[in-house]
């Protein structure tokens, strides 16, 4: 246990500092470009500057710029109580200093991360589709896993690592963008110096280019190999807190399977903080896995299902090395049979039902979020009243009876 | 004449490193004990949670249930014992007729579709459940605990300054009702 948290640290401070050498590179390289040849040291120290800015700032409220990007809204415990109850249930399982933050995300595909600088001040956050599509010891699986996310010291590195990646992208993309719109009026100016200078300057501004055209990319590979052992890692602290490894096997099946479209405020750097890949997985299986951010799906299930002896990492660990090694025997042919037989589970027309009504149950947890009343008119008329209206009492359209608003309210504001 | 001093200054460093050694050793085995405690209270707190939720329950569940006194009587009886009970082995053992009291109403229950129905009801049954999952989980956590404690003070070296200290063994925690074996995992739904 505190072995890999302590393996976890080093390999935060490790990412963090390759990030920081990345960033002063980009830093440097652009100096040299757009200010000649002493501008080297520009560059260096404007990139010196961006990272501690950085640094400074994800390090001090960096769990609220993520959770504030991913639209997250907080709720308390009246809110959803399963949801509350549930992350209070894995947090005296883990044995967390505090009560983490609960937010709610409005969006339908099934999702979740964890957030955060500290055990102490972690956040957890889930979208309204997971709520409305797992059972109770699913979401405790998926909640588990965030949790494990929280008592390894993922939640910082990944929040470190996403804002320091962001920074990179951005200086980059700010490098290239002032390249192609003023490389049509600049041309000459490059001509008026004298003749090797020139030629210099250009070496410099093409390998400028190709340097903050390579950059986000290293740093994105580098972040994702990374991230995808502590999914693994993350997956086996859930087992070993339920003690229940199906719960969290079954809610990434229904996550895998699921039609809803890709999570809308996801983006790159963000990607590796959620339980599952945020970007919808048009052949996933296809791509290397060197640019993917999570392992497959099909084989997370896989090994939380072939743990059969008990719940601890041991256990996972050699459930691991079970369903890896199998997969280097008989290589990709074999998952991706599986993977299709995962998927077709379930027939077409209930799969339809069921996301009618999950997509109605989304509307009511996002309405509870935003502070709705919800009143039952004894007709059997639903009323679902928004926060700013006026009026104490409305009046049922189906049954003209006049329904009295304070009284009722307390009873259904569970 | 220096390489005494040398020498001097090795051994003094050599016992420095110890010292720290030693005090890191310490430092560990204190932080281990104090979590077991705190782990062990967590289980009160839980088990007061459960106590303060079964009066409500039972309010609920009366205006429905007309003809289950006896049901009735016996959480409330179990409750009152629980909360009087002195020591360890007394609260294991009511607790434990409690948990037995709860699952045996939670089956009656199945039998009354408009209490099911009721929200007050459905939400109380939320919180039910979440207890039950809590004292568990803190059970759980208490066992985790005490592992990493005892695994500490016998291993070596920290088992050389937990016995010049006197860092004692913990007991796990151990569930003596078969039934009381099956509730960690509630499920309603």
């Amino acid at each position: 246990m505190w072995e890999l948290i302590r393996a976890n640290k080093q390999h935060s401070i490790l990412l963090m500092a390759l990030m920081a050498f990345v960033l002063l590179l980009v830093g440097g390289v652009i100096g040299l470009a757009v200010f000649g040849p002493d501008g080297g040291f520009i560059g260096l120290g404007a990139a010196t500057v961006v990272w501690l800015v950085l640094a400074l700032v994800s390090f001090s409220s960096g769990d609220q710029i993520l959770l504030a990007a991913s639209r997250a809204q907080r709720v308390t415990h009246d809110v959803h109580p399963q949801l509350f109850n549930i992350v209070e249930e894995m947090k005296i399982a883990a044995g967390l200093p505090a009560m983490p933050k609960v937010y709610i995300i409005n969006d339908p595909a099934p999702n979740a991360f964890a957030t955060g600088r500290s055990p102490e001040t972690a956040s957890v956050a889930v979208t309204a589709g997971l709520l409305a599509r797992l059972n109770r010891d699913e979401l405790q699986g998926v909640i588990a896993h965030e949790i494990s996310h929280i008592l390894h010291r993922d939640i910082l590195y990944v929040t470190l690592a996403g804002i320091m990646l962001g920074g990179i992208v951005l200086l980059s993309q700010v490098f290239l963008r002032g390249m192609f719109y003023s490389s049509m009026g600049s041309r000459r100016r490059y001509s008026s110096g004298n003749q090797g200078g020139g030629q210099a300057q250009i070496v410099m501004v093409l390998l400028a280019i190709v340097v903050a055209v390579l950059a986000p990319i290293m740093a994105q590979l580098l972040y994702f190999a990374l991230s995808r052992r502590r999914e693994y890692l993350a997956d086996a602290g859930a087992a070993r807190l339920t003690r229940y490894p199906e719960g969290l096997a079954s809610a990434l099946e229904k996550i895998a399977g699921d039609p809803a479209p890709q999570l809308g405020p996801a983006n790159q750097a963000t990607a590796p903080m959620y339980i599952v890949n945020p970007f919808k997985k048009k052949g996933q299986r296809k791509l290397s896995d060197l640019t993917s951010t999570h392992p497959p799906i099909s084989e997370r299930v896989r090994i939380l299902r072939s743990m059969s002896g008990g719940a601890s990492y041991k256990d996972y660990a050699e459930a691991f090395t079970e369903v890896t090694h199998s997969k280097n025997i008989v290589p990709a042919a074999a998952l991706k049979g599986e993977e299709v037989g995962l998927r077709s589970s379930g027939s077409q027309q209930t799969q339809e039902e069921r996301t009618h009504k999950q997509l109605h149950q989304i509307g009511d947890i996002m309405r509870k979020v935003n502070g709705f009343a919800f009143l039952a008119c004894s007709c059997g008329l639903h009323f679902k009243i928004p926060p700013n209206f006026k009026g104490d009492s409305v009046q049922c359209p189906r049954c003209n009876k006049r329904l009295d608003l304070a009284a009722p309210q307390a009873a259904t504001t569970r | 004449m220096a390489g005494a001093l040398i020498a001097l200054l090795v051994f003094a460093g050599l016992i420095v490193v110890l010292a720290l050694f030693v005090i890191g050793i310490y430092n560990a085995l204190v932080r281990l004990r104090n979590q077991v405690d705190n782990a062990w209270a967590q289980i009160d707190v839980q088990l007061k949670r459960r106590h303060d939720l079964i009066p409500n329950l039972v309010e609920t569940a009366k205006g429905y249930m007309k003809h289950e006194r006896e049901t009735f009587e016996a959480i409330t009886q179990a409750r009152s014992q629980a909360m009087g009970a002195k020591s360890v082995a007394e609260t294991a053992k009511a607790e434990g007729h409690l948990a037995d009291a709860l699952s045996k109403f939670m089956l009656v229950v199945e039998n009354y579709p408009e209490l099911k129905a009721n929200q007050n009801f459905l939400s109380l049954q939320e919180e039910l459940t979440s207890t039950e999952n809590k004292i568990a989980f803190s059970r759980q956590n208490y066992n985790d605990q005490v592992l990493f404690y005892n695994n500490k003070i016998q291993m070596f070296p920290s088992n050389i300054i937990a016995g010049m200290c006197s860092f004692t063994k913990r007991d796990f925690f151990e569930v003596e009702s078969a039934a009381e074996r099956q509730v960690p995992k509630v499920s309603f739904s």
